[in-house]
């Protein structure tokens, strides 16, 4: 594990594209400056030869046949929007 | 003096439903009544309908006047936590997030449900995104264990461990991620069962930890455990992770599977922060299987200490991803104050998400980054490969495990702000889930101050059968569930 | 097939374009990133439909709008197109693969992560066959094997609209099952580029796989391109260019850039790792905006979903579907049916016309007529009326009996192309078209040919003491006389037999 990992918190917080206030900013950082400290701990149960678990268990070959149901009415999906025009999601202007 | 219906078990209620000694009209009229009366102290509901459930109520009435009853939870007033997408109602996640989201589909549970004939009844308050042990991330309100007001009725599945313990909902479904059934079943002095991992579909369910939510039912009764996990149980195509399993009449194998059972006593469950309070009600809970006659030996959990962080790794990473999607763009708050697209999802992401929540969304976003993805992320999930393995270890010598739920009793409102002093909570929960494993709390008594104590027990993989009947063979004599806190 | 032409005369005319001095000593270096949508009924995650020009968000549920709650479930369907693609290209199919999820926010991903494929794709390796121009028309050009770094499974997403002062977002797109088909920096200059697309291309329409319409979007590409001094090892700087959505801006957009970055270097300047948009329309490219941060995605395992298994029955199933491609069909062409190489270089790039020569070729058992007859008249015919092969009423069949027809003296060149037109029109059988035309040849063995023939004869004895010397052309000499006789309705095969058996006794 890397010596005394520490949070680019402004750097996490864009990634997760969440701005914070230079207050949130202190508090998160020093919060989690403790787990992570706890989570060292972690660093040292011997792993070798452990498989990874992503799952609880391991099922493979999980799918459905190709076939489509009913999907929404367009009401119903954009039932929930904030913005909408012409049967679609209005969003301020992307520039590529 | 008898027992007001808004306080039977769902047992008791469905056989005077089929009786017709009551009608689900009545039944549903008087949780309604009830919920009235109680809930402004409560404040377990985000949202309720009672129009909506009075409609079902009476529609259960005339399915059963032209006999086409369908089954235990015909006419039966269940209450759902917020996370469970229920068709045309909100869904809130108790996230200023989703205020105002009106879900446009039913989750699979919720079908079921309906396809069993229950009366779905009210949207239950929650930590935010089902991130806490004590309900107080709920961006709308708190609610107050019913046994001690100024006190949390745990979490995240607070509402609905509260409502239950008031008497506002015959029974309820809760989500556990870490332990969100059970610390608050615990707290509020009733059932909690979290299923084996892939026993009941997530479609519907608000992910938070996909790999480590179940929904799971809350009840007065093991009994009543048993009848709704049969309902809810099963595979469903719409979740890759759902099990292909058969589905036992689990109420009928309480009867059928007795004991003795081997229990097994994880040491690592009773060290230091256990409450002795708690401690001598669960030895109490241990003296009763001796007393059937099982044998009752230690057993050891290596891997223990790790679960925690363990859990908060992979929890927070998932949640990292799970929770990207409530960006105010197709759906949920969207800022009004940002000055151009990708602003928008700072500022609406900012607005709609509370403390908690960030936390946990930067500390999984930290943990998948690139450079610390093995140290972190990778590393847990090989520690969780080696929690899984102690606990089948164990079941070769064992067939539950018996801990406490809970290392302590409810605690007061506001009294836990570090974040780490709440994340102990869950000290004795959070392994099932990582292992994937199906768990109990049963109640098991009260502490001196009155507040509820539950142990929990711990099966095998898809055990559920045995796990209720082990839970059953204590719950059956004690009936800790059914004492009613005075509001 | 009239693009095919016109395309590769285009090829020929870029590539002498970009041959300047300064270009010989540099060499590109071209790694291309293709996605192909699959061809599937419904989504890659979700089970509603999938379609192009549907009303927006229309082709929309719950997994595709990642409301709270939703869950993806694979598409079976999906599964098996990638692995027949894999095996199509040669590629090794991995016995296990998994689903990760690439975080990253974008208004048209709704999730804000795409399930995709991070370290353990479908396939892996495999090449993608392709022809360099040749000399001249008819002569094949040079083969070339592509490699290919892997292929993976990854959801398409949804479409942005931009207005003046908002964009809208239709999901119909969203979660489309879409290919990702990375090539290794293994191609170096935009003519092999454009080869190595043209192969591609037909290889996944072949297999079924996708329909390929760059015009829907269902095939697109992104390049990524440096130089180097020839012989140098190193790769330069590489820019990557963007919206190449036809087979022909890929090229032009490779040959623009390539030839931007020589004539940077050339004047002492540097290339900065960029990426840039190509407009086919007027030719030139811009540097889109640099990226504030380097990616980082976040890749992790979808916990939402299992891995997939894939064991050699499954594979053996595919591949049992799998096609023969166009190269390896066109070897067989000019071995099995010894035809010449343009008319292979025309019938196997579009499976349905070979498919119709082969079975036309088999009932008449005339191959190289049956391919002139397809690729002369019935492309023609197509091109004109505008229709396709399958909507044409001329079965094989027909085809074959028009042949041979031909072959057996029935009819002449002249009256079959009639035939042909009428039976392209009407989708009548050949032989009844002639008889109520009239156009069918009188019986050959019928007296009056050998009367007109021995007229002819008589009438012309310069001719025939010409013959007689050794002079055989001196035969064409009586068959215009025969051929005014029979109204031009001879046979011209039965003349000449005719002209010969009595000449040999005259």
């Amino acid at each position: 594990m890397a010596d005394t990992p520490r949070i680019d918190i402004e750097h996490v917080a864009k990634l997760a594209r969440l701005a914070l206030t230079p207050e949130e900013k202190a508090v998160f950082g020093s919060q989690l400056a403790g787990i992570l400290q706890r989570v060292e701990a972690l660093g040292r149960v011997d792993v070798n030869g452990v498989e990874p678990s992503a799952h609880a268990a391991a099922v493979n070959n999980v799918w459905r046949e190709d076939a489509a149901r009913a999907g929404l009415p367009v009401a119903d999906a954009l039932r929930n929007a904030p913005a909408q025009r012409d049967h679609m999601v209005v969003v301020p202007k992307v520039v590529e | 003096m008898a027992v007001p219906l808004h306080f039977q078990s769902l047992a008791e209620l469905a056989e005077c439903l089929a009786k017709r000694e009551i009608s689900s009209v009545e039944l549903t009229r008087a949780v309604i009544a009830r919920t009235e009366a109680v809930e402004p102290s409560v404040r377990a509901f985000n949202s309720r309908d009672a129009a909506d459930a009075l409609a079902q109520a009476e529609a259960s009435d005339a399915r059963r006047a032209s006999g086409q009853s369908r089954g235990p939870l015909e006419g039966i007033p269940i209450g759902l936590k917020d996370v469970i997408a229920v068709k045309d109602q909100p869904l809130t996640a108790s996230s200023r997030m989703l205020a105002d989201f009106i879900s446009p589909y039913d989750g699979t549970v919720t079908t079921r449900l309906r396809g069993a004939g229950a009366v779905l009844w009210g949207r239950l308050n929650c930590d935010e995104f089902a991130m806490g042990s004590s309900t107080e991330n709920s961006a709308f309100h708190p609610t107050s264990n019913p046994w001690d007001l100024t006190r949390v009725p745990g979490g995240s599945s607070g509402g609905s461990s509260a409502a239950l313990a008031a008497g506002e909902a015959i029974a309820t479904l809760g989500s556990d991620t870490g332990g969100s059934i059970r610390q608050p079943a615990a707290l509020c002095g009733v059932v909690g069962l979290k299923p084996t991992y892939g026993l009941v579909s997530r479609f519907g369910l608000v992910a938070y930890a996909s790999s480590l939510d179940q929904i799971g039912p809350m009840t007065r009764t093991v009994e009543d455990a048993a009848i709704l996990l049969g309902a809810i149980a099963g595979h469903d195509e719409r979740d890759s992770t759902s099990l292909r399993t058969e589905i036992p009449d689990y109420r009928a194998e309480l009867a059928g599977r007795r004991g003795p059972w081997r229990i097994g006593i994880p040491r690592e469950y009773f060290g230091a922060g256990l409450d002795p309070e708690v401690a001598a009600a669960v030895e109490r809970a241990v003296e009763h299987y001796r007393g059937l006659g099982c044998e009752v030996r230690p057993v050891s959990l290596p891997h223990t200490e790790h679960c925690l962080d363990t859990y908060y790794i992979i929890a927070t990473a998932e949640a990292s991803s799970n929770l990207a999607r409530y960006d105010g763009i197709r759906y949920g708050h969207r800022s009004t104050k940002a000055k151009d697209i990708v602003d928008l999802y700072f500022q609406s992401r900012a607005e709609g998400f509370g403390a908690e929540v960030k936390r946990r969304i930067i500390l999984g976003t930290y943990v998948l980054s690139s450079g610390y993805y093995d140290a972190f992320y990778l590393r847990a999930q090989k520690v969780r490969t080696l929690i899984r393995r102690d606990f089948l270890n164990a079941f070769r010598d064992v067939d539950v495990l018996l801990t406490p739920t809970s290392p302590i009793p409810a605690f007061k409102l506001g009294e836990k702000s570090d974040p780490l002093a709440m994340y102990l909570c869950d000290i004795y929960t959070i392994g099932v889930n990582l292992a994937g494993l199906p768990a109990i709390s049963v109640p098991c008594g009260f502490t001196g101050a009155g507040l509820p104590v539950g142990f929990q027990l711990i099966g095998r993989p898809l055990a559920e059968a045995d796990l209720l009947s082990a839970a059953n063979a204590y719950d059956q004599v004690h009936a800790w569930g059914r004492k009613t806190p005075r509001l | 097939m009239k693009d095919v032409n016109s395309e590769s005369s285009s090829v020929s005319s870029v590539s002498t374009a970009s041959s300047s001095p300064s270009a010989a000593r540099y060499e590109a270096v071209i790694g291309l990133e293709v996605h192909v949508q699959i061809k599937a009924a419904s989504k890659v995650f979700a089970a509603v439909g999938t379609g192009y020009g549907h009303e927006p968000n229309t082709l929309t549920d719950p997994v595709v709008l990642a409301l709270p709650g939703a869950l993806p479930v694979m598409n079976k369907a999906a599964l098996d197109a990638i692995i027949k693609a894999g095996l199509l290209l040669g590629c090794r199919i991995s016995p296990v693969c998994k689903w990760d999820r690439k975080n990253y926010f974008y208004p048209d991903s709704p999730k804000n992560y795409q399930i995709s494929q991070y370290d353990l794709p479908v396939c892996l390796g495999g090449e993608v066959e392709i022809e360099l121009p040749g000399t001249a028309r008819n002569v094949m050009g040079e083969h070339k094997r592509i490699p290919l770094t892997r292929i993976h499974l990854e959801e398409d997403v949804g479409k942005l609209s931009h207005g003046t002062i908002d964009s809208l977002v239709d999901y119909n797109r969203a979660g489309t099952p879409l290919m990702e088909i990375v090539s290794e920096p293994a191609l170096h200059s935009a003519e092999e580029a454009y080869a190595y697309l043209t192969s591609l291309r037909a290889s996944m329409i072949y297999g079924g796989i996708s329909d390929c319409d760059m015009e829907k979007g269902q095939l697109r590409c992104d390049a990524n391109i440096s130089i180097r001094p020839v012989g140098e090892q190193r790769l330069g700087t590489k820019v990557e260019l963007k919206n190449l959505n036809s087979i022909s801006f890929v090229r032009d957009g490779i040959a623009h850039e390539i030839r931007r970055q020589i004539a940077l270097v050339e004047r002492g300047g540097v290339i900065t790792q960029e990426t840039r948009d190509y407009d086919g329309m007027t030719g030139t490219s811009q540097s889109l905006r640099s990226k504030e941060e380097a990616h980082d995605y976040r890749y992790f395992p979808d916990p939402d979903l299992m891995p997939v298994a894939v064991d050699e029955a499954w594979k053996d199933r595919i591949r049992a579907t799998c096609p023969e491609l166009p190269f390896d069909k066109q070897r067989r062409f000019l071995e099995q049916y010894q035809l010449p190489y343009t008319l292979t270089s025309v019938l196997v790039w579009d499976r349905a016309l070979a498919d119709y020569f082969e079975q036309a070729a088999g009932l008449c058992g005339k191959p190289q007529a049956a391919g002139n007859w397809i690729v002369n008249d019935l492309l023609r015919e197509l091109g004109n009326a505008k229709t396709t092969l399958a909507e044409c009423r001329v079965t094989p069949r027909h085809l074959a009996e028009l042949v041979k027809l031909v072959d057996a003296g029935m009819l002449i060149t002249a009256s079959a192309r009639e035939v042909f037109a009428e039976m392209f029109a009407t989708g009548e059988e050949p032989g009844v078209i002639a008889d109520r035309r009239g156009l069918r040849n009188a019986p050959s063995d019928g007296g009056e040919l050998e009367q007109w023939c021995r007229d002819a004869i008589t009438a012309n004895p310069k001719a025939l003491a010409e013959f007689k010397a050794g002079k055989d052309s001196a035969i064409n000499a009586f068959k215009g006389p025969v051929m005014k006789a029979a109204k031009g309705k001879a046979n011209p095969k039965a003349v000449d037999e005719t002209l010969r058996r009595l000449l040999a006794v005259s």
